[in-house]
């Protein structure tokens, strides 16, 4: 048997990602689809720091210290880095249920409401978990299906329900969640010194030579929003908040909940938010698809490989509680063992590995190479 | 007694395919062809705990489904496991504390370089997930997958049936007989 050859162009499982983002550079970028906020943001940035490079830090070299225009170009660079690092990244979207599993949580709900009577409206889909003793509702996201975690959020720019959701932020083009707040918030802070820098030594040149100080005006309006920003969620990052939850009022009030992710004290909330892990993306953007015509998932597990194989499968029943009965409601096709003819299913088969290829029950390279 | 005949099976194909000179480990095809041979019957879903918080972690209840089919306190040690793996990638600690830091330091370039505490563990992670489904899960015809491929909201076990067994898996023209 001979080797069968691929020659045709690998899809990335980033091309199939559901919801509204973007992605540039073959899915290392993620982003939200307006950007044009974004643009600006990077047009203020890069041209008022120009600006001070061309018209301000030469005077300043020259009178007062070269280390001037050094620490304003590493600023900066910093600044820049965390934009980008924020814009760019995932911002710590949860991927939607597959269809198996979206069936069993409809299992689980239908059982948890009992008999809804016709015309009745369904009760509301809410979990109650207990976290730290306080009681805390989950919702259902009836576009991901599933049960949201805790904290997180659908984002309706996006079509993305995004871990520890705070806020979708159009000066970034991104959301920000679980996986770049921290680079949001130093975004911010050293947007903030790099605006307060600027602003200061505008002043010492205007001082100093008595030139015009419209420049001095702008830096004041902008200093006073993103210093203002950065001490606002210097303020959620202390208790431990998101500003969806801040805006929703979900800790807040005498009869609410407390908020139970807090640790009470300022150090450890700070630590925790800043200096916490760093957390994986979970949705494995350049990882790369089960090349299939009737491929509509991005799923490296077994369930795929046999359901692609099989045309005409009826959809995958999940687990029900009191019915099932082991009957085999998905049946590979004859494709079976080695030494046989594969060449059914050898087209199907063929994966390569992916990048990030952790599970060993991935559907290997074809394995008829070799026969 | 049916499974012994699968995992026999199992073992000749797997002889063939080394024999064939494939260049896919062991495991692989034994895991493949439990796939060919069996078919998939059902898929249970582990949920989130959540009593600690939003540190990734997973229900020690056994499910029912699973009753005939493994026993609880092998199902629970691996869960136990798992969770022990995911607290320790999610430790705040001093370790955690120097990464960051010194991450910020380089404007977070040094992850082009090195992999951060985390992926070290998913790593681990899936090694233990793939013993877990050669010696244990494999054997009893279940598949554990990753939680990180469904976005570590479930640990999905899939439960096969040996498509001898059931008497309506016809069409495949290579399975052995299950009369024996």
């Amino acid at each position: 048997m001979s080797a069968v050859m691929i020659t045709r162009k690998v899809t990335r499982k980033w091309e199939k990602l559901p919801g509204k983002n973007t992605f540039c550079c073959d899915g290392r970028v993620m982003m939200a689809r307006q950007k044009g906020v974004f643009y600006l943001t990077l047009f203020l940035i890069v041209g008022t720091c120009s600006l001070f490079f061309a018209f301000e830090c030469p005077y300043l070299a020259v009178h007062l210290s070269p280390a001037i225009p050094v620490f304003a170009v590493l600023l900066f660079v910093f600044v820049m880095a965390m934009l980008l690092r924020t814009s760019f990244s995932d911002p710590g979207v949860l991927p939607r249920a597959l269809p198996e599993e979206a069936n069993f949580i409809e299992m689980e709900i239908e059982a948890a409401n009992g008999n809804v009577l016709a015309g009745q409206r369904p009760p509301p889909r809410i979990k109650n978990v207990q976290i730290n003793n306080q009681i805390v509702k989950l919702k259902y996201c009836y576009t991901c299906k599933i049960f949201r975690p805790p904290r997180a959020s659908h984002c309706s720019v996006c079509d993305n329900c995004v871990d520890r959701f705070d806020h979708h932020c159009p000066w970034v083009g991104n959301c920000v969640g679980k996986r770049n707040y921290r680079y949001f918030y130093l975004f911010t802070l050293s947007l903030s010194l790099l605006t307060i820098y600027i602003f200061a030594f505008d002043i010492v040149h205007v001082v100093l030579r008595s030139v015009d100080s419209g420049f001095v005006l702008v830096c004041f309006f902008t200093l006073w929003s993103v210093v203002g920003l950065t001490g606002f969620h210097t303020y959620l990052i202390s208790l431990n908040q998101t500003t969806n939850e801040d805006i929703k009022g979900s800790w807040s009030g005498k009869n609410r909940v407390q908020n139970p992710y807090s640790h009470r004290n300022f150090i450890k909330n700070c630590c925790e938010v800043l200096c916490g892990p760093t957390f994986p993306s979970v949705l494995d953007r350049r990882g790369v698809m089960l090349e299939d015509s009737s491929n509509s998932t991005p799923d490296a597990s077994a369930a795929s490989v046999i359901k692609s194989s099989s045309s005409a499968s009826a959809p995958m029943k999940s687990l029900s509680p009191p019915t099932s009965n082991g009957q085999p409601l998905e049946k590979a096709k004859p494709t079976s063992e080695a030494g046989t003819q594969k060449s059914a299913s050898s087209p199907k088969e063929e994966k390569s590995f992916a990048p990030k290829s952790p599970n060993a029950v991935a559907p290997a390279v074809i394995k008829e190479s070799a026969h | 007694m049916s499974r012994v005949m699968l995992i026999d099976r199992l073992l000749v194909i797997d002889q063939l395919c080394s024999v064939a000179g494939s260049r896919l480990s062991r495991t692989f095809h034994n895991l493949q062809e439990l796939r060919h041979s069996a078919s998939l019957a059902n898929k249970v879903f582990i949920q989130r705990d959540y009593t600690d918080g939003t540190i990734c972690k997973f229900q020690t209840k056994f499910p029912s489904e699973l009753d005939s089919r493994i026993e609880r306190t092998l199902f629970e040690d691996t869960v136990k496991t798992l969770n022990n793996y995911y607290a320790e990638a999610e430790k705040i600690g001093g370790q955690s504390y120097v990464e960051g830091c010194l991450a910020c330091l380089t404007v977070y370039l040094i992850f082009l370089c090195i992999e951060t505490s985390y992926e070290k563990v998913l790593k681990k992670i899936s090694r233990y997930i793939q013993d877990q489904n050669e010696k244990v899960y494999g054997p009893r015809g279940l598949l554990i997958t990753d939680p990180i491929e469904r976005g570590m909201r479930v640990i999905e076990i899939s439960v096969y049936e040996d498509r001898g067994s059931s008497g309506s898996s016809s069409g495949s023209s290579t399975t052995s007989s299950s009369g024996r």
